[in-house]
């Protein structure tokens, strides 16, 4: 029963996340315009053909209806933008995304999970000074600039992502370990002699293994969502590169379908760290209420 | 405080100071053109240089950082402030709640939000002040980003609702808001602070994409996004590291914030 | 020399020699997209731009380098009926990619394909000018008369756009008559281009063209990666590079780069004139005011816009035709001279004065308005602070509102509510019967003011009559002096002020051999036949 619940409320919000696409796309500036208005070579007809042709999008209510009709067929519409059908562009776009936003979500919680526990149990004030001011670099360079200094050092885009997500769980995990170890009980376990490596595996981590599970989901929609710049500026085609030019190009069925994508990338991603959260900390977890 | 805090305090109030007397320390306005000495390397009129169009890179910097030091804190305090807000009321609540809220975050998340922003700047007038529309800026982008923070927190408040001392606070009698004030929403300071430090250099970043949809601040003011966008290109900065110079400052500046004001949370 | 620096030269001199002998390699350069359509009839965007160019085969070509017309599947044409129709003779013998044989049917299918109304073909619709309809009437295999309902003027310049298609064939467009063929399309990485088994030209020596076993094009938009590619020699070259980017590969390797000269790319600023648009109405009357036009023009420094924000790669810009456009450039004007105090004057002239460095209109309102442009340009951004600071020395307060094109394109085609803006424009036809859709008072197009029922002003109905008679005129002097006249009023008027025309900027590797850029477009491969790629021990030399 339960189970039934949460796969409709994630069904509706998709449903939802599908519209409110839509509706923000059809209400902003530049809908329906499209660079051929600024063509001097096409005359009039042309012109309205043009127009024409982008007419069945502007009714927001029929539009949703005749696209959620043709997605109950596998038909996603064809973009307007590479006139192609939509699910062929995901198709051909989607492992190269996937694979980068996974790898480079790895590399960044092996990495960032490390670090963070080294900084928060370390006696001395220099490392972590240092790995704290490691990580805010990383936040204050661009994406853009990393992105090309990867490019040219030939390091996969993944690490681009890895280098976006890094930062987050590294200031997240070292402020949930920093508090859970000076909890009167470590500090007592540690004063008595314990190593370091179990008090922390012991003691540190039970605690914030809730948050830090929550972070997983919230991260690996973040992941998604750094692969945008990284596709656009190192012209890799997947989804990201996909997603912002038909931002830009107000591509609407192709920025539905993507945004219903990346609303379900989401949604799994939260729901799955949610089951696991509920698997790992048990009763300790809200979930008792559901 | 230590040696090591002491310096980092110092550090900060360098930083801050300098900024708030930019119009001593630059020798000239962040506006004016030395059209004959465009892309000047340091020297003593300009010891930062000058960018392609001939104005002080110093100068700019300088004045750049009041907008961005003032508004990316409280763009950052207003996203941690929902998000807290949000997170704290689905955790403790639960049930359904807790579920339209999560919902509401993850619907949030995979929004196109860009055209919201392209809309607003729409609704805008063409001349808005350069203020105003840097305001917005700051607030749409406080305002948006509540969402991955709230997810987190909320995880964190379910888990202490559970915890021992919350049981014993309500069994003893404590109400449901003083507990959440006094005792859950103090044990949830690290991960708000963690969301806080994050936030203020990624709406830094974001301020100058916004200036590309004519939000955000327009020429010729200086901010310190659009001084950082200048080095997309690693072959520019070869040939010129100082373009490095406002990525290090916010690096510096943010560090040390955190290690003067981060002792509360360990 | 030792006997192993011998062997090497024996050895480069060899290879060198046989790769010159050779097939000519693969030719690698990048396009900014993927292409939006294969069909040479439809093209419109640059990359199907590039396709048909390298694909297919016209009758007529406009030489890039005299742009002069050249025959290319018409061994000859004449022009008859006082301009109404066009009599082609035709190269026989030819085949298209497929091994289908090439004839006069084949050019009437191409017609009557181009001119559907379906189709909205942008070649079409610039053959169809006006009602009516165009005929071909096929005269054996060989040769065959096209007649248009009303004689174009300048009718040859409009086919160098269009590419010949199969009537018959089963591939359809993907049979073609140009040096390459389609081989592969993979989306958002590249296209490649094979060489056409039966492209019917030869070189001096009889050997048949093109030289290039294959042409690969890159799918790539970031144009520092594409210069760090070229570098790396992934890339052989880069049709357009930024004034930037150009200035780095110099520093480092001069004999790469390549300088054409103006290109046909100008730089743009105009006002909102449209009478119904949602602006004061003391703003429309600055805008509608000659006096206020030519100051904030006398009021920018040219010279410093091609300086500073194109790195000195660009000319002052005099009128709406680049002088790179040698045949219709008017030769006789020159850049609106940098004067802020004429200004002033004109200005004052016109009622405006300048107080406590604002200046204000005769009822007191202080000049203050948006500029807007499309965001992501670097170069044009810093002409829009350059211009920002000019105009502020004459009290004028501009507010540079950077948008994204469709928001931009919105403003200036639908809504009008815009101020004035700031863009570019890509000429890619010389003969200016490809700009009625830009002059004509009641054109979508006339960027100021469009769609207006009758001529606002005398000086637009002046306009108007004289690119109508230029379109009609069949002696190219008269046709001449008409435009000479059009750009002599807009250089009067200034409706648009053209601000810098962009040098054709372009890097080539020493690999490739037989390039000879041009200002038009395709600045680098204009010629792709005769293009050659030697191997890298070539290189060595």
């Amino acid at each position: 029963m339960a189970f039934a619940r949460r796969i409709s409320i994630l069904f509706v919000t998709l449903l939802l996340a599908g519209l409110g696409g839509a509706t923000l796309l059809r209400l902003s500036p530049g809908f329906g315009v499209d660079e051929r208005d600024l063509d001097s070579r096409l005359n009039a007809a042309s012109l309205e053909a043009s127009q024409a042709a982008r007419a069945g999008e502007r009714n927001l209510g029929r539009f949703y209806a005749s696209y959620l009709s043709g997605l109950a067929r596998g038909d996603l519409g064809t973009s307007r933008l590479f006139g192609r059908p939509v699910v062929d562009l995901l198709k051909e776009r989607l492992p190269l995304t996937l694979g980068t936003v996974l790898a480079g979500f790895v590399m960044a919680w092996v990495v960032g999970i490390t670090l963070s526990a080294v900084s928060a149990m370390v006696r001395n004030q220099a490392l972590p000074f240092a790995l704290d001011s490691f990580s805010s670099a990383l936040l204050c360079i661009p994406s853009a600039l990393l992105a090309v200094l990867f490019y040219r050092m030939d390091v996969p885009a993944s690490a681009g992502v890895a280098a976006v997500i890094f930062p987050k769980v590294f200031f997240y995990s070292k402020r949930l370990f920093s508090s859970s170890l000076a909890k009167p009980h470590v500090v007592t376990a540690r004063a008595k002699g314990l190593g370091d490596v179990r008090v922390f595996v012991w003691h540190a981590v039970p605690p914030v293994a809730g948050e830090l599970i929550a972070l997983v989901g919230v991260t690996l929609a973040l992941g998604l969502s750094a692969t945008i710049p990284l596709e656009v500026i190192l012209d890799l085609p997947g989804i990201g590169q996909l997603a912002w030019n038909a931002a830009l190009g107000r591509d609407m069925p192709l920025l539905v379908s993507l945004t219903l994508l990346i609303g379900a990338f989401t949604l799994v991603a939260n729901a799955l760290a949610d089951a696991v959260a509920h698997a790992a900390t048990g009763a300790g977890s809200n979930d008792n209420s559901r | 405080m230590t040696t090591a805090g002491k310096s980092a305090g110092v550090l900060l109030f360098a930083i801050v100071a300098a900024s708030l007397a930019a119009g001593y320390l630059a020798p000239a306005s962040y506006e004016t053109q030395f059209r004959e000495s465009p892309n000047a390397s340091p020297c003593r009129q300009f010891p930062l240089g000058t960018d392609e169009l001939g104005r002080d890179r110093l100068a700019r910097l300088l004045y750049g950082s009041r907008v961005s030091l003032l508004l990316a804190p409280a763009a950052a305090a207003l996203s941690v402030a929902l998000s807290a807000l949000i997170g704290i009321t689905a955790g403790y609540a639960g049930g359904w709640l807790e579920r339209a809220a999560m919902a509401a975050a993850d619907l949030f998340v995979s929004l196109p939000w860009l055209f919201l922003l392209l809309t607003v700047r729409a609704l805008l007038p063409l001349n808005v002040t350069p203020w105003a529309s840097i305001l917005i800026t700051f607030l749409l982008l406080g305002a948006l980003s509540w969402a991955p923070g709230a997810r987190v927190i909320r995880s964190g408040a379910a888990a202490l609702k559970h915890s021992e001392f919350a049981l014993l606070a309500r069994a003893s009698g404590c109400p449901g808001p003083r507990l959440l004030w006094k005792h859950i929403l103090p044990n949830l300071r690290p991960l708000m602070a963690a969301q806080f430090w994050i936030a203020i250099p990624m709406f830094i970043l974001s301020e100058a994409n916004l200036g590309m949809l004519g939000l955000g601040i327009a020429e010729p003011l200086p901010s310190w996004g659009g001084l950082l966008a200048e080095i997309q290109d690693p072959g520019r900065i070869a040939g010129n590291p100082v373009l490095l110079a406002p990525a290090i400052l916010l690096t510096v500046f943010l560090s040390c914030f955190q290690f003067v004001f981060s002792k509360g949370d360990r | 020399m030792s006997f192993r620096m011998i062997l090497r030269v024996f050895l480069t001199v060899f290879l060198c020699l046989r790769a010159s002998g050779q097939g000519g390699g693969e030719l690698r350069f990048s396009i900014r997209n993927d292409p939006k359509t294969f069909d040479p009839l439809l093209a419109e965007d640059e990359a199907s731009g590039t396709v048909r160019y390298l694909t297919g085969a016209t009758l007529i070509r406009i030489d890039r380098k005299t742009q002069k017309f050249a025959p290319e599947l018409a061994e000859s044409w004449r022009i008859l009926a006082g301009g109404t129709s066009i009599v082609f003779k035709l190269r026989q013998g030819i085949l298209f990619s497929d091994g289908t044989p090439f004839s006069s049917d084949d050019v009437a299918y191409t017609f009557r394909r181009m001119t559907d109304p379906k189709m909205h073909s942008p070649v079409g619709d610039s053959f169809r000018g006006g009602p009516g309809e165009i005929k071909t009437l096929v005269q054996g295999p060989a040769q065959v008369t096209v007649t248009f309902p009303a004689a174009i003027a300048g009718v040859e310049s409009l086919f160098d756009q269009l590419t010949i298609v199969s009537s018959h064939s089963p591939k359809k467009e993907l049979a073609t008559l140009g040096p390459f063929v389609l081989g592969e399309h993979k989306p958002g990485s590249h296209v490649l281009f094979r060489r056409n088994p039966n492209y019917w030209k030869k070189d001096a020596t009889g050997r048949r063209l093109p030289y290039l076993d294959s042409v690969r094009a890159d799918i790539q938009q970031n144009g520092d990666l594409e210069l760090l590619r070229f570098k790396r020699g992934e890339v052989h070259m880069i049709d357009t590079l930024d004034p930037e980017l150009f200035d780095r590969l110099w520093a480092g390797s001069p004999g790469e780069t390549r300088n054409a000269g103006a290109s046909l790319e100008s730089e743009m600023l105009w006002f909102n004139q449209v009478s119904g648009a949602p602006l004061p109405a003391h703003k429309k009357a600055w805008f509608r005011s000659k006096d206020f036009r030519r100051a904030f023009s006398s009021a920018i420094n040219r010279s410093d816009l091609c300086r500073l924000a194109f790195k000195g790669h660009a000319d002052q810009a005099a009128g709406p035709i680049s002088g790179a456009n040698r045949l219709w450039a008017n030769a006789k004007l020159a850049p609106h001279v940098y004067d802020p105090k004429a200004a002033l004057a004109r200005l004052h002239r016109d009622g405006f004065r300048l107080e406590k460095g604002t200046l204000r209109d005769r009822q007191g309102n202080a000049v203050e308005f948006s500029l807007t442009t499309n965001s992501g340009n670097k170069a044009r951004s810093r002409m829009a602070a350059l211009v920002q600071q000019d105009l502020a020395k004459i009290g004028i307060r501009l507010n540079v509102v950077p948008l994204d094109l469709p928001s931009l394109i919105e403003r200036i085609t639908r809504t009008h509510d815009y101020e004035a803006c700031l863009l570019g424009l890509v000429n890619v036809d010389l003969d200016p019967n490809s700009q009625m859709n830009v002059w004509l008072s009641s054109a979508a197009n006339h960027p100021w003011n469009p769609k207006q029922k009758t001529p606002e002003t005398a000086w637009e109905a002046e306009i108007d009559r004289l690119m109508r008679a230029q379109s009609s005129a069949l002696d190219p002097k008269k046709r001449k002096a008409a435009f000479d006249r059009v750009q002599e009023i807009v250089w009067e008027e200034a409706p648009i002020l053209y601000l810098v025309n962009k040098h054709a900027l372009s890097a080539v590797s020493r690999r490739v051999l037989n390039v000879s850029p041009v200002s038009l477009w395709p600045r680098l491969y204009w010629n792709p036949e005769y293009l050659r790629v030697t191997n890298q021990v070539a290189q060595s030399r």
